[in-house]
This record gives C-alpha cells, structure tokens and sequence, in this order.
C-alpha cells in the first residue's frame, strides 16, 4: 500500500456534515428529558430535525441545539404533546445568554456553528445576519423588492467571483470565485493546524490566505498557489525565496484592531517552532515595530512596492492599512505606488492579542472608510483600476454583501473561520494556554484538540453557506453578478435615516 | 532632552475577591461520577484552584473562569452550566460599567496595560467619549515608536500663565519676568471625590501617590492642613468666605478657589500678596454665554488655571440632559483661543474621566489636563455602589486602607494609564502631549462620519 499524503491536497468545496468535536454543541434552546422517560422513542421518529437520536436501545442526550425551540414543540405533530410520559421539556439554554459580545452576539456564534456544521442558514429563529453592537452593518438592511424581478435566469448561475488584478498589467490575472479571502493570521497567534485548515478551505474554494506576520512554515509549500505571503513592520520570516513562491504579497502597514502600533505575540506563545520560523527567541515576547522605519512618504512606500515587484515579477501587490481620517488619501497614494489590491483594515477587525484601549478608540470603524475611499477612487478616476477590499469586523454573509454595496470589490475575513473552529469569544488567545478549544495557540495539547480535516471541513462548509447566501441576496435584488453590487447603496436602509426598513431576513423576505 | 518619566509598578494584589462577568453552576442530582470528569480536565485548573471536590455539588463564581465552556459541552449529562452573575450585572452605572471597573481592578493590581485577544467586542458607539475615534498616522505620516522606548514621547504639561512674548534688552538680556509654573510629568491630577468614605487614610495614600508620580491632589483645605508633609503635592480647595486672610493659605505652591462672586477680589489681592502663588478657580462645567463670560474675566485678572468640574457621569452639572464635557470642553477651549488667552491659561477639566482613554479624548478636545477622581477609589476596589453616600457601610471598606498599599495601587493604576496614553499619542504621530491640546481634527466624531456617510447615502432615500 503506498503512502498517500493526504493533507497536502486540498478537498473539493463540497458540504460534508462536521459536528461539534466538544461533547455537546450550544444551542438557544435547551431540551430536557426527565427521569419519566421510558424509551418508546417515538420522539426520535418524531422530530424532523434529528434532535432526539439513540444509544444503543436508549435514548441518547439530545442534540438540542438543532432544536426549532418551544414554537415547533407545542406543535400538536410534535416531540412534546407527543411524549406519552409527558417526559420532554423545551426551554431556552441559559448558558447560551454567558456567550459572546455585542458584535458576535450567543446567537450570532450559534448560527456560524450551525453553518460550520451544516452548510445550511439555520432554520430556527436565531439571528444570522446582524450583532447588536448598534451601529455600522448592524443598522443596515437590505431593500429586497416585495417580489424578485422576473428572470431567466436561475439561483445557481449568479457569478460571485471577483478580480484581483484590474490593472493588466501583465502579472497574473487572477479571479478568485467568492469575494473573500482569507486575512492575515501569523504563524505563533494560531497554530499550524489552524492555518492549514483556512488555507485549505480557501484553496478548496480557490480563494487564498495570508500568511501574517510569522513567516511561511514548509506546511504551506503544496498550497503556494493559495498563499498570500505578508511582508510587515517587524519583517519576522520575510525571506526572498518566501516571496518568490506565491502569486500576491501583502504589505501591512497597519493593523484595524491596533492601528498605528506594532503586532504583539507574548512570550508564552513563542515556542520553539515559532522562534524557528521568525528566526527569534523562544519564550521572548515579539513586538513589530511601528511604522516601517523606512517609509515616512508615499515616495519611501513606492520604493518598497518596487522592491516586491522586482523580486517576483508576476505577483500581485496587495498593501493592508488601518483607516485614518485621511484614508482616502493613503488608498490614493498606494494606488499610484502601483497597488493591485488596496485592503482597508477597520478599527474593529481580530487580533491575537492588542491593548485594549487600541481596539476600541483608534481608527475608524470599516462602515465609514469602504464609502469615503470608494467615492475618492471614483472621483480620481481610478476606481476601476484597483481592487478594494475591506475587512476589521466582517462576520456574516450579509456583512460581505453590505461592505460590497457600500463600495468594496470584496472582503477579507479572519474571526468567522476561528468561530467556524468553535472559537466561542472569550478574547483569551493573548496568551500561550489561553485558548483552551485549540485554535489560537501553540501549546502542543491544546494544539492536539483540533483535526485537520475537521477544521478544513468545518471551514469549507461556512464558506460554502456564506456563498449561496450571497447569490440568494444577489438574486432577490434581481441582479446577476456580484461586481454589480459594488458601491450600490442604493439597495440599503438604514434604521436612522430610512424610513419603511423592512426585515431582510432572505428565510422570509420575498417568499 | 527632559529625563524620560517612568512610573515604577509592581504587583499589589487585591484585598477581597473580585466579582466575576459569569459562574459556573453545577446541577449535581444525576452525576455519573465519571471517573475522568471534565472539572478534573479544566485547562485553567479552575477547579483545582477553587479545591472543589467534583463529586459534590457546587456551583462557583470568580474570576478564575475564563469562559471556555468545555466543561459545560463536555459534562455526558449536562450538568454544569454557565450563567451571568447578577452581582457583575448590577456593579456601577452607565459610565462605571462592570467592564470598566473590572479593568481598572486589575490595572491597580498589575500596573499593566490591559491587552486581550480577538477583536473589540462593544457597541459599536455610544454617549460621551465613546462616540470619538483616534486618529492615527499612516503612510503620508510618521508614527512614534514611544511604548518600546525607541522614541521618546512626552507627557509634560505645565501649569501658569504664559507670556505672550519675551522682551530682551539691548544688550540681549532677557526683561521679561517669567511668571512661576508648575510643571506635571502626566497631564492628570487627582480631584476631589464625589462620594466614599474617604478617612485620613484615603487621604494619605492619595498624597502619597501623588507625591511619587510628582501631580497634585486637589483638596479641601481642612485636610490639606493634616499632610503639611506632602504640601508641594496639595492644592486647597476652599471659597473666599473659609479663610480669614490669604496668609492662611501662603504656604502652598497652589490653591484653587471656588467660583463665587467675590473671587475676582480676592484673586487680585492674591496677586499682589502672594505674586509667585499659582491660582485656580473651579468653576462649574456649563456651556453657555455666561459662563464663558466669566471665564474669560478670570483670564483677563490674571488667573493661572481654570478648572471646569463636570458631574461624575461627566455631564455639565444640574441640567437635565446637560452637555457632555467633550463639548464644554471645544466651547470654552474656542473661546479661549478667538480670545487670545488660550496660550497663555491653563485649562483643567475633571468629572466623568473614567479611563485612560478619556484623558487623551479631553486632552484633543482643547483641556491641557484632566482631574481624576473616582477611578481612584475603584483602585482602591471600590464597586461604585455610592451606599457610603446614604451612610452605608462600604463593601470593601475602604476607610481602612494601608496609606502604602492604597498609594501602591493609585501609581499601578496611573502607570498602566500613562502607556497608554504613549500608545494612543505614538499611533497618531504626536510626541508631545502639549501639541495634542485642542487637536480637534485629529479626532473622528460619530456626528461627523454620520454626516459625510450614511445620512448622506440614506437620508432621502425614501422621501
């Protein structure tokens, strides 16, 4: 039997049913079985959505968070007027309320679980689409049309794909087939394991992921073709020969979650092949510096875009900044520079580990930035020779089709594929054994907690969800492509200055 | 080059448990007794820690959980959940939040800047300070590289008047006296506190603090009298009417009076009797022609420093749904400077300064430095729950403080707050905190962005 190197390949983008890998998943609502139970099992034939399964003759715990909550159970067809011991119980998880934060709401992480799983929209009544933060993409809806404009043509062949390269310019024109990819996530914040699986996920939908700032571990070598490698401040990794293999290179100049600072990894994170890879010291702490020593002008930064496109001749140039009040001006600059990709990172994008007081009050959020650059772009009469892409708080399907309509060609992404691992927001990754689910970590038992091809496929499937949810509101909206939606606010209200906003809910909206 | 300022921290420990964001609830009727249970297996050894037996019920609620939620996916039975503990929800108020105060706990606890993972998790705005953003500098613009030492960033503010210009004789010998001037290595000073049983104690180790980071304590002049000690570090607060002559007061190098309407007198006086004194006056934080007015009289006689003092939620003081000090604050700083007076007064503003993130935001809106006030209690681990303000006991009975290890906890916390202000200055570029006074478009206000964007894509999109 010869040896088949398994992991190396990346999967086909198809949904595969990926359950939790800790014991019971978290739902909304809680399913409780009393001691009354006798075992008929008639509610295991009963109910449509697989709750109730067994164990051996037994009835086994109920997976209760694919449960449609007491609604659906008072229903006379259904598990809890059908119980003849009057055993079963429906109620809400109060466990579920300790989860999460404003912007991922307990019922924002359970449906992300639920299309990691699933690849489906859930289908009971959680929240799918928006946080509760109260601001930005939570306070804007989309205007479906009461009923979907007539077309010919159907759901499957609207076209998400969107281009990398709009200068042809003679290095690779490439398109990548959902508008998102993956952001930067270093080597040291999370473990190979978890790199692996996002790279193989976006590979799997031919998109790509960024290295970060950790350098480019021999792991990744089968995906070069889905790799964006990132040079940063501290130039940790950052090799000639890293930067020849793959196809785009990213610049970081900035960071949404801690603008205008360097990146940290903690010492209890740097561990031996950590150091390895960014040639330092294990268990000493890494701070990049701020800004690039060598670029205080959009002159000094062109120098730098030339030095990349010398050394790989082909390659794509992405250039990653936060969003200052004069970010118009620095997306401008950085397109005469010779940007391909101009990435603008918000004040609310992911981190590894950040001051808090960075988090919350430097930079603004993405909502403001995507229009203010577009409309700059298009006014300099470039717009269409750039790709702008934007990222720092993008969770849902229908924040992706929100940034596009307020002027993005597509979206970066980081936190869902960590939630899509069962990441559960308890913002403890800053330290060495600090995530305790595996994902965000170098600490080799915890790094153990995790399956590679359980992580890939967990991933595929949220991307894959994300994708026919973007095509449904593409499709509702009557058009046909997602490069039509670019900068068309048109198709948004929002809850402080529009009147009659309407649910935007696409299980309900347009039906 | 001025000798770089550097605050020594070091760990002091809380004196009573703190209060916890979540507990973990354990519903041990049914238990299996598993003989590798998933309390056994806690990644944090939470239950180690707590020397629970998992064998019995208990439920537990401290801040050693962090909320991972294995054991509550793990346990076969489901029996340990997670639950809200309804005395994290009920601590503080809307400015003190639970969050807030949890913070400032562990910041006087390790002097550290609090640094967390993953991405900011609150609104995404909201009243008063939140509703500003920072700005930073990028590409077009230089950064400080401050927080690791390779740049050096200055938190230097002085107090006293300025003189508009200098005279120099023909000879070149300078003419122009230069009027006396305190100079604060930290753009912050400690002011009265709006409630607590504040004992000698309290007193002494605000003194004491304050005496080690080199700021001042802003303080009724009874006690002032009681740390002599320490009365380079004291300014007496006091009305004309509480003190018999100002050589009651001559041995401070600064006093502050209330605003009343016999100050002006006094404050003349005070010029001629005590020449090199400096002088504050507190004044109500009100918005409003007549307050500027008075403002600038002050100014015109000579005052050195005007102190605008908010409510604790930092609101301009009884007035229903009054203005918030950000906007005082732009108000009296533009009038300020149309007036010509702005260089040459001072201008301090204390009330509602709850983190460190504050003092910068009032710094940018046109104060030169802030009073704090509260957040020294929380230090002190105090809960916000104002019972000493209807004679209730204090929790955490503060009254009782060691003057050392309260002052020990004062510097933790405004050491932790002073990286923090050299991170949020190294990100916008600005290596002096005198040069981010009134830096107005440096900030990004919501009211703004809301204009440029969204009510301009949505505001008539339905009419």
């Amino acid at each position: 039997m010869s040896y088949k190197n398994i992991w190396s390949q990346a999967p086909s983008a198809e949904v595969v049913n990926t359950p939790t890998r800790f014991g019971r998943a978290l739902g909304k609502y809680a399913v409780i079985v009393s001691d009354a139970c006798n075992n008929c099992l008639r509610c295991v034939a009963i109910c449509p959505e697989n709750v109730f399964h067994t164990q051996g003759s037994k009835l086994a715990v109920p997976r209760d968070h694919l449960c449609l909550g007491m609604e659906c159970s008072r229903k006379t067809n259904r598990c809890v007027s059908n119980c003849p011991q009057n055993a079963i119980r429906v109620g809400y998880n109060s466990s579920s309320q300790a989860l999460g934060d404003s912007r991922w709401t307990p019922e924002l992480l359970m449906s992300a679980w639920h299309m990691a799983e699933t690849g489906q929209l859930p289908k009971s009544d959680i929240e799918y689409r928006v946080g509760a933060t109260e601001g930005g993409f939570d306070k804007l809806r989309f205007r479906f049309p009461k009923k979907p404009p007539k077309r010919d043509i159907d759901v499957e062949s609207i076209d998400t794909s969107i281009s990398l390269n709009k200068r042809h310019d003679g290095r690779h024109e490439i398109s990548i087939p959902i508008p998102v990819y993956g952001g930067g996530m270093s080597f040291g914040s999370i473990s190979q394991t978890t790199m692996l699986s996002r790279i193989r996920a976006f590979a799997a939908w031919g998109s790509f992921t960024c290295t970060g700032e950790g350098g480019y571990p021999e792991a990744l070598y089968p995906f070069d073709d889905h790799i964006i490698t990132q040079v940063a401040t501290g130039l940790f990794g950052v090799k000639e020969e890293t930067i020849q293999r793959v196809k785009i290179v990213e610049f970081k100049y900035a960071q949404g979650a801690k603008p205008g600072l360097g990146g940290h990894l903690l010492g209890s994170k740097v561990t031996e092949a950590v150091a390895r890879i960014r040639e330092t010291v294990p268990g000493s702490s890494l701070f990049s510096p701020f800004p690039f020593h060598s670029v205080y002008s959009v002159e000094d930064h062109k120098k730098h875009v030339d030095w990349i496109k010398a050394i790989n001749t082909k390659a794509l140039v992405s250039v990653k900044v936060s969003t200052p009040s004069d970010v118009d001006m620095v997306a401008i600059g950085s397109y005469y520079a010779g940007a391909h990709i101009v990435h603008l990172d918000g004040s609310y994008g992911g981190t590894g580990a950040a001051p808090d007081v960075a988090k919350k009050n430097i930079a603004m959020p993405i909502e403001y930035a995507i229009p203010k650059v577009h409309n700059f772009l298009v006014n300099e009469g470039v717009r269409d020779q750039v790709t702008l892409i934007a990222s720092g708080g993008i969770r849902t399907a229908y924040d992706i089709a929100k940034a596009i309509a307020l002027g993005a060609d597509g979206v970066v992404t980081g936190t869902p594929e960590l939630v899509a691992l069962e990441c559960i927001r308890c913002h403890n990754c800053e330290s060495g054994r600090g995530c305790a689910r595996g994902i965000a970590t170098t600490d080799l038992e915890l790094v153990a907690l995790m399956d590679l091809a359980w992580g890939t496929q967990r991933i595929i499937n949220l991307l894959s969800c994300w994708r026919d949810q973007l095509r449904q509101i593409l499709y509702k909206l009557g058009l046909s492509s997602i490069k039509e939606l670019v900068g068309k606010t048109e198709v948004l209200s929002h809850l402080d200055y529009s009147s009659n906003v309407q649910d935007d809910d696409m299980r309900v909206a347009g039906k | 080059m001025p000798k770089k300022y550097h605050i020594h921290v070091h760990a002091t420990p809380n004196r009573f448990p703190v209060i916890g964001r979540s507990g973990i609830v354990d519903w041990g009727e049914g238990c299996l007794k598993c003989a590798k249970c998933v309390k056994t297996e806690c990644v944090y050894g939470v239950y180690k820690a707590r020397r629970f037996s998992t064998d019995i019920f208990g439920d537990t609620i401290d801040q050693l959980c962090k909320s991972c939620f294995r054991c509550v996916q793990g346990c076969p039975k489901r029996l340990i959940h997670k639950t809200i503990n309804p005395e994290w929800e009920s601590l503080g108020d809307d400015l003190y939040t639970p969050e807030t105060i949890a913070i400032t706990w562990t910041q006087a606890e390790t002097g550290s800047i609090p640094v967390s993972g993953a991405g900011y998790g609150g609104k995404f705005s909201g009243p008063g300070f939140d509703s500003m953003w920072t700005d930073m500098s990028e590409i077009v613009r230089p950064t400080r590289d401050g927080i690791h030492g390779r740049e050096y960033i200055s938190t230097i503010v002085e107090i006293g008047r300025k003189p508009f210009r200098l005279e120099f004789s023909e000879q070149g010998h300078l003419v122009t006296k230069l009027p006396s001037a305190i100079r604060l290595p930290i753009p912050i000073i400690f002011d009265m506190f709006p409630f607590g049983d504040i004992s000698d104690n309290v007193w002494r180790s605000t003194a004491l603090a304050a005496s080690r980071l080199q700021t001042l304590v802003f303080l009724p002049l009874s006690e002032a009298k009681k740390l002599s000690e320490f009365k380079d570090n004291l300014v007496p607060i006091f009305s004309p009417s509480q003190i018999e002559s100002l050589a009651d007061v001559s041995q401070f190098r600064m006093i502050e009076i209330h605003d009343e309407p016999s100050t002006l007198n006094l404050l003349s006086k005070n010029k001629s009797d005590n020449p090199d004194q400096i002088v504050s006056v507190r004044m109500e934080a009100l918005s409003g022609k007549s307050q500027l007015k008075k403002a600038l009289q002050y100014c015109e006689a000579g005052i050195d420093l005007i102190h605008y003092v908010a409510d604790e939620r930092g609101y301009e003081p009884s007035i229903e749904n009054g203005l918030h000090i950000k906007d005082v604050i732009k108000e009296i700083h533009n009038s300020m400077v149309r007036a010509t007076f702005r260089d040459e007064v001072s201008f301090l503003v204390s009330g509602g300064i709850a983190m460190a993130e504050h003092v910068i935001k009032a710094i940018l809106c046109g104060a030169n430095m802030v009073g704090i006030d509260i957040p020294l209690l929380i230090a002190l681990e105090c809960r916000v729950c104002r019972n000493c303000r209807e004679g209730g006991q204090c929790p955490v009975s503060i009254a009782k403080i060691d003057p050392a290890y309260g002052a020990d906890r004062m510097v933790n916390l405004i050491g932790a707050w002073h990286n923090q202000l050299l991170e949020m200055m190294g990100a916008m570029g600005i290596r002096e905190v005198r040069r981010l006074r009134g830096e107005q478009g440096r900030v990004m206000f919501r009211e703004n962005l809301e204009n440029d964007t969204f009510a301009q894509l949505f505001m008539d999109s339905d009419s």
